[in-house]
C-alpha cells in the first residue's frame, strides 16, 4: 500500500491469517491492509467471526494454533514483527505494545496482589529497584482511579470495573508506543463502561499512545475514538475517521450497520435489520463478501472481489460502488 | 394482567461449617427488597438495570421459577404467590420466558421439532401428527423456514439466532399469554438484533401478548416498551411510561444511566452525572435511600428515609426525596 | 487396579496423533468381539473336554496340545477357551446388574439433592472407600465360594462406581439452562430427568462400563486366585493361574502364563475400547 512516513506507528500489508482446522481452512483475517499513527485511536469493529480478535492478535503474534500468520507484514517502528525471533517479540509485547483482553478475571492471577502485578511487570522488563517499582506502580493505579489502599488486594476482592483498571494500568505500566484493548468493556455494565471509556480518553492524553480498541459496539468507538475501522468476514470494508463515518458511511455494511441499532437519542425510527447471515470462512462468498446480503448488489460483486479504493482524504472503502 | 406486591426475596449466604457450628446469625443477599409494579394486558414493560440489581430474579419470581420470600404475585386476579406442584404445572400453559443464551436453553440432545413441540405434549393439547403440523406452524411464524428442515435438525447446526428463535417458538407453541423475555438478544450479534426484535413485536401484535422485557441495554428499551421500570440495587427507584421516562427522567441514577449509554454519533456532547463508588452488596443494602452512597445529590434526609413513590404525573412515578425537574434534566439526555 | 491405571497412562500418552483413538477402539472390538466369539462357539472350537483328563500332567505345549497340560492332564487350550465363558458371563452380568442399579439410583439422587442424596451418597461413599479388592473379598468370604457369589460381591462392588459417575454427571447437567427450560414449560420432574438429564448423561456411560469391565475382569480373576471365586473343576482363568502358580519355579511355565496372558488380553481389550470411546466420544479441545 503506502510507505511508511515518520508519523506511522503501525502498518498492517496484506495481512493473512488461518486456522488449520479438521473442517477446513479458515480464513480469519484474509488480506487486510492497514495503517495509523501515532498518538491515534483507531475502532475496529465487528461481529462475531469478522476477523477482529484474530488482528488485534496477531499483531502480537499471539494468535493460537492451528492459526497461524499465512501471508502479510506487520510493521512496526521500522521492523517486520511477523519476522522476529519469540525472543524479540517477547521484548516487544508488554512493552512498546502491549494488550488488554476481555475478561479480567481471567487475565489476572489470583493469588497475586494486584499491586504486585505491575510491580514485577515493570521489574521483568526494567532494571530498577523495587522500591523505584512500587512508586511507579501506586502512581500508575492512581492515574487508572484505583485509591491507593487497594494496592494489597486480590483480583476477587475487586469489582469488574475496577479490575479491568488493573489490566489498563498493567498494559500502560511500561508507556507502550500501542495497546490493543479487545472489547476492554463488553463485560461490563453501561455504568462502569463510561468511567472505563472517560478514563480511556483522558490517559490518551497523558500518555499519547495509539490505541486499537477492538468492539462490536459502534457506539464506543464514537465515544473514544479518532479512527474506525469495520471489518467484514475477515476483511477491512471500511477505514475512515469518526466524524465522516457517522455522518455518512461509506460502505453497505457500515450503513447497513448503523441503521440496525437502537440509538437512544433518536425517537422510533424503525430500526432496518440485514438480510442473510454472515458468511462462512472457510469458504466464502465469490467476490465481494458482503454481496449475498447487501442492497447495491450488482453482476459484478459476486464475481470480483472489489478493490480498496480511497474514496476521501484517508477514508478508505472496499466497494464497488466507489469504483470508477 | 400481572400484579406483583412489595415483593421480596433474600437468598441466605452461603456459610461453612465453622461459621455455621460457631454463629446462629445468617445474612440474606437481597436480591429483590420490595418491588411493587403492575402489567396491563398486551403491554411490553421493560424491566432496566446493570447486573445484580434483581431484574432476573424478578422474572424468575413472577414466573414462580424460585419461591419469593415474601409479599404478592396476582396472575389474571388470581394469587399464585404460593402456589405449587400440579397447579403450578398447568399455569406454565399460560405463563412462558425466552432465556437469555440461546447456545445453553435447548437441549442439546433433543431436535428442535422435538423441543418446540414438547409443550404441547406436557399440556395434552396435541400429539402425533397433530402435533408435528402445530410445530411447522410454529416453526414457519418465527421464521425457521423450511420447517421439514429444523424440525428434524439439532441445536448444534443452527445459529445463534436460529436458536433463539427455535426458543421463541417454543414458549409460543402452547399459546400463553404472558412471556418474560429476558435478555433475549444481549448474545445475539450486533447486526441480527434488530431483526429478532421486530419478530417478537410482530408476534405480540399477532398473539395478543404481554411481554416482561428484562434487559440492561437502555437504547433497546426504549426502542420495544411501552412501560418500564428502572432497578438498583433490588428496588424500583423509576417507573413510567416510555415516552415519561425517556424524556422526563426524574430519579439521579436513571438520569445516570441514560448520559452513560454510549450514542453512535461522535459530535453529541451532553452533560453527565458521574456516580461515585460502586454499588453496595446487597447483603447489607445502604439505609434510608438505597442510592444515596453514589447519588452526588444526596442530602441528610436521603441517609434516614427510605422514599416512597411520588407521582410525577398519571403514569409516572419516581422514588426519591428530591427528583429532577423537567428543565434541568434535559441537559443530561 | 494399578493395571488399567498404567494401561491408560501409556494410551493416553499415545492419544495425540490424529486417528488413533479409532485404532484403539477398533483394536478394543476386535479384541473383545474374539473372546465374546470364542465363549459362544466353545463347544465347536475346544477340541477337548477342559474338564477330563486328555493326556499326561504337565506336558508342555506341542501341536497336540497348543498350551500344554495342567497338573491333572488337562488340556489348558480347551480350559482357556470354556474359561472364557465364565469369565465372560460373570463380568458382564454383575456389570449390566451394577449398572441398573447404579444409574437410576445415581440420577435419582443428584436429581432430587437435599437430605436424601446426601444419605445416599454417605451409603456410597462409604462403600466406594473401600479398595474393589479388599470388598471384593470380604463379600466373598460371607457369602461363600461359587459362581454366584463371585457375582454378587462384583455386582456389589461396583454399584458405587456408576453411582458417583451418574450422580456427578447429574449434578452438572442440572445445572444447565435447558433443564430449568424444561421446568419452565412445565414438564414433570421425571420427565425432566429421563428426556433431559439423561440423554445428555448417556455419552459419558459406555466409557464406563469398559473401563469398568476392564477392572472387574481383574477383580474376579483376582477373587478365583486366592481361591474364594470360582471352585473346581470349573475352568477359570484366574484358578488355573493359581493352579500353575508352583510350577512356576521348577520353569514349567505354561499352566500359569497361559491364563495370565488371556486376563491381560481381555483386560487390555476393554480398555482400549473405553479409552478410545472416551476420546472420541469427548475430544480433547482442540487448542482452538
Amino acid at each position: 500500500m503506502i510507505a511508511m512516513n515518520r508519523n506511522n506507528l503501525l502498518s498492517l500489508e496484506n495481512l493473512k491469517v488461518y486456522f488449520y482446522t479438521e473442517e477446513g481452512v479458515v480464513k480469519a483475517v484474509d488480506g487486510v491492509n492497514f495503517i495509523m499513527d501515532k498518538g491515534e485511536t483507531v475502532g475496529l469493529v465487528g461481529e462475531s467471526g469478522s476477523g477482529k480478535t484474530t488482528l488485534g492478535l496477531s499483531i502480537l503474534r499471539l494468535v493460537p494454533p492451528p492459526g497461524r500468520i499465512v501471508e502479510g507484514r506487520v510493521l512496526f517502528d521500522g521492523m517486520d514483527l511477523t519476522r522476529l525471533s519469540e525472543n524479540e517479540m517477547r521484548k516487544i509485547r508488554g512493552r512498546r505494545i502491549s494488550m488488554i483482553f476481555q475478561d479480567p478475571m481471567t487475565s489476572l492471577n489470583p493469588l497475586m496482589k494486584v499491586g504486585d502485578h505491575i510491580v514485577e511487570t515493570i521489574m521483568t522488563h526494567e532494571k530498577i529497584l523495587r522500591e523505584e517499582a512500587i512508586e511507579r506502580a501506586r502512581l500508575l493505579l492512581e492515574d487508572v482511579g484505583i485509591l491507593p489502599e487497594r494496592f494489597n488486594d486480590y483480583p476477587h476482592q475487586l469489582s469488574g470495573g475496577m479490575r479491568q483498571r488493573v489490566m489498563i494500568a498493567l498494559a500502560l505500566a511500561l508507556k507502550p508506543d500501542l495497546v490493543i484493548a479487545d472489547e476492554p468493556t463488553s463485560a461490563l455494565d453501561v455504568i462502569v463502561q463510561y468511567q472505563i471509556l472517560e478514563l480511556m480518553r483522558k490517559l490518551k492524553q497523558t500518555y499519547n499512545m495509539g490505541l486499537i480498541l477492538i468492539t462490536h459496539d459502534v457506539s464506543v468507538v464514537a465515544e473514544v475514538a479518532d479512527r474506525i475501522a469495520v471489518m467484514y468476514a475477515g476483511q477491512l470494508v471500511e477505514y475512515s475517521d469518526v466524524n465522516s463515518f457517522f455522518n455518512k458511511p461509506l460502505h453497505p455494511y457500515s450503513e447497513a450497520l448503523l441503521e440496525s441499532i437502537p440509538n437512544i437519542q433518536l425517537s422510533d425510527k424503525k430500526l432496518k435489520y440485514i438480510a442473510g447471515a454472515p458468511p462462512n470462512l472457510i469458504d466464502p462468498p465469490r467476490g465481494c463478501r458482503f454481496h449475498t446480503r447487501c442492497p447495491y448488489a450488482e453482476n459484478r460483486c459476486s464475481e470480483v472481489e472489489p478493490q480498496t479504493v480511497e474514496f476521501e482524504r484517508r477514508r478508505f472503502v472496499k466497494c464497488f460502488k466507489y469504483l470508477r | 394482567m400481572i400484579q406483583v406486591k412489595d415483593l421480596k426475596k433474600y437468598f441466605p449466604v452461603q456459610r461453612g461449617l465453622l461459621e455455621r457450628v460457631l454463629s446462629r446469625k445468617v445474612d440474606y443477599i437481597k436480591a429483590v427488597d420490595g418491588v411493587s409494579f403492575e402489567i396491563k394486558k398486551k403491554e411490553i414493560f421493560s424491566l432496566v438495570g446493570e447486573s445484580g440489581c434483581g431484574k432476573t430474579t424478578t422474572g424468575r419470581l413472577i414466573l414462580r421459577l424460585i419461591d419469593p420470600t415474601s409479599g404478592t404475585i396476582i396472575f389474571k386476579g388470581r394469587d399464585i404467590t404460593f402456589l405449587r406442584g400440579e397447579e403450578l404445572r398447568r399455569l406454565r400453559k399460560t405463563m412462558q420466558i425466552i432465556f437469555q443464551d440461546p447456545y445453553a436453553s435447548l437441549n442439546p440432545r433433543m431436535k428442535i421439532g422435538d423441543a418446540v413441540g414438547h409443550p404441547l405434549e406436557i399440556h395434552g393439547i396435541a400429539e402425533g401428527q397433530e402435533k408435528k403440523r402445530i410445530v411447522f406452524e410454529t416453526l414457519k411464524k418465527v421464521g425457521l423456514e423450511p420447517p421439514e428442515k429444523f424440525y428434524n435438525a439439532y441445536p448444534h447446526e443452527l445459529s445463534g439466532g436460529q436458536r433463539q428463535r427455535a426458543a421463541i417458538a417454543r414458549a409460543i407453541i402452547v399459546n400463553p399469554e404472558f412471556i418474560v423475555a429476558d435478555e433475549p438478544i444481549s448474545m445475539i450479534d450486533v447486526s441480527l438484533r434488530s431483526k429478532l426484535l421486530e419478530l417478537m413485536k410482530q408476534l405480540q401484535e399477532e398473539l395478543e401478548l404481554t411481554y416482561l422485557f428484562i434487559t440492561h441495554d437502555l437504547a433497546v428499551s426504549k426502542y420495544i416498551s411501552d412501560k418500564v421500570a428502572i432497578m438498583y440495587l433490588g428496588g424500583i427507584v423509576e417507573l413510567g411510561s416510555k415516552k415519561e421516562i425517556f424524556s422526563n427522567p426524574s430519579h439521579p441514577y436513571t438520569i445516570a444511566l441514560l448520559s452513560a449509554v454510549p450514542v453512535p454519533d461522535p459530535s453529541v456532547k451532553r452533560k453527565r452525572i458521574d456516580l461515585k463508588g460502586e454499588v453496595p452488596s446487597p447483603i447489607n443494602p445502604p439505609s434510608g435511600c438505597r442510592f444515596h452512597t453514589r447519588c452526588p445529590f444526596k442530602e441528610k434526609m436521603c441517609e434516614i428515609e427510605k422514599p416512597y413513590f411520588i407521582k410525577i404525573s398519571e403514569d409516572h412515578f419516581v422514588a426519591c426525596h428530591k427528583p429532577f425537574s423537567l428543565n434541568i434534566n434535559q441537559h443530561y439526555i | 487396579m494399578l493395571f488399567p491405571n498404567i494401561i491408560s497412562f501409556i494410551l493416553r500418552r499415545l492419544k495425540f496423533k490424529k486417528g488413533v483413538k479409532y485404532y484403539f477402539t477398533f483394536a478394543g472390538f476386535i479384541i473383545i468381539a474374539s473372546f465374546i466369539s470364542m465363549a459362544l462357539l466353545a463347544p465347536y472350537i475346544a477340541p477337548y473336554n477342559p474338564i477330563k483328563k486328555a493326556g499326561d500332567p504337565l506336558e508342555s505345549p506341542s501341536f497336540k496340545f497348543p498350551m500344554g497340560t495342567d497338573g491333572l492332564g488337562r488340556d489348558i487350550l480347551s480350559r482357556i477357551i470354556y474359561g472364557t465363558r465364565i469369565v465372560l458371563r460373570v463380568t458382564l452380568i454383575s456389570m449390566v446388574l451394577s449398572f441398573l442399579v447404579g444409574v437410576p439410583i445415581g440420577l435419582l439422587s443428584g436429581y432430587a439433592g437435599g437430605k436424601l442424596d446426601s444419605i445416599i451418597s454417605l451409603f456410597m461413599d462409604s462403600l466406594y472407600a473401600f479398595p474393589g479388592l479388599v470388598l471384593a473379598i470380604a463379600l466373598a468370604v460371607m457369602l461363600g465360594p461359587g459362581e454366584i457369589s463371585m457375582g454378587i460381591s462384583l455386582t456389589v462392588v461396583y454399584i458405587p462406581t456408576y453411582f458417583r459417575m451418574v450422580r456427578g454427571e447429574t449434578l452438572s447437567v442440572k445445572e444447565n439452562l435447558f433443564v430449568e427450560a424444561a421446568k419452565a414449560i412445565g414438564a414433570k420432574d421425571r420427565t425432566v430427568m429421563f428426556k433431559y438429564i439423561f440423554p445428555n448423561i448417556i455419552p459419558s456411560l459406555p466409557i464406563v462400563l469398559s473401563l469398568n469391565a476392564a477392572d472387574a475382569v481383574l477383580t474376579a480373576a483376582a477373587l478365583s486366585f486366592i481361591g474364594l471365586g470360582i471352585t473346581a473343576p470349573t475352568p477359570d482363568w484366574g484358578f488355573d493361574l493359581r493352579m500353575g502358580y508352583p510350577y512356576l519355579t521348577s520353569k514349567i511355565w505354561w499352566p500359569s502364563t497361559f491364563p495370565g496372558l488371556m486376563i491381560v488380553l481381555l483386560t487390555l481389550g476393554f480398555s482400549l475400547f473405553g479409552e478410545g470411546l472416551t476420546e472420541i466420544l469427548n475430544p480433547r479441545l482442540v487448542r482452538k
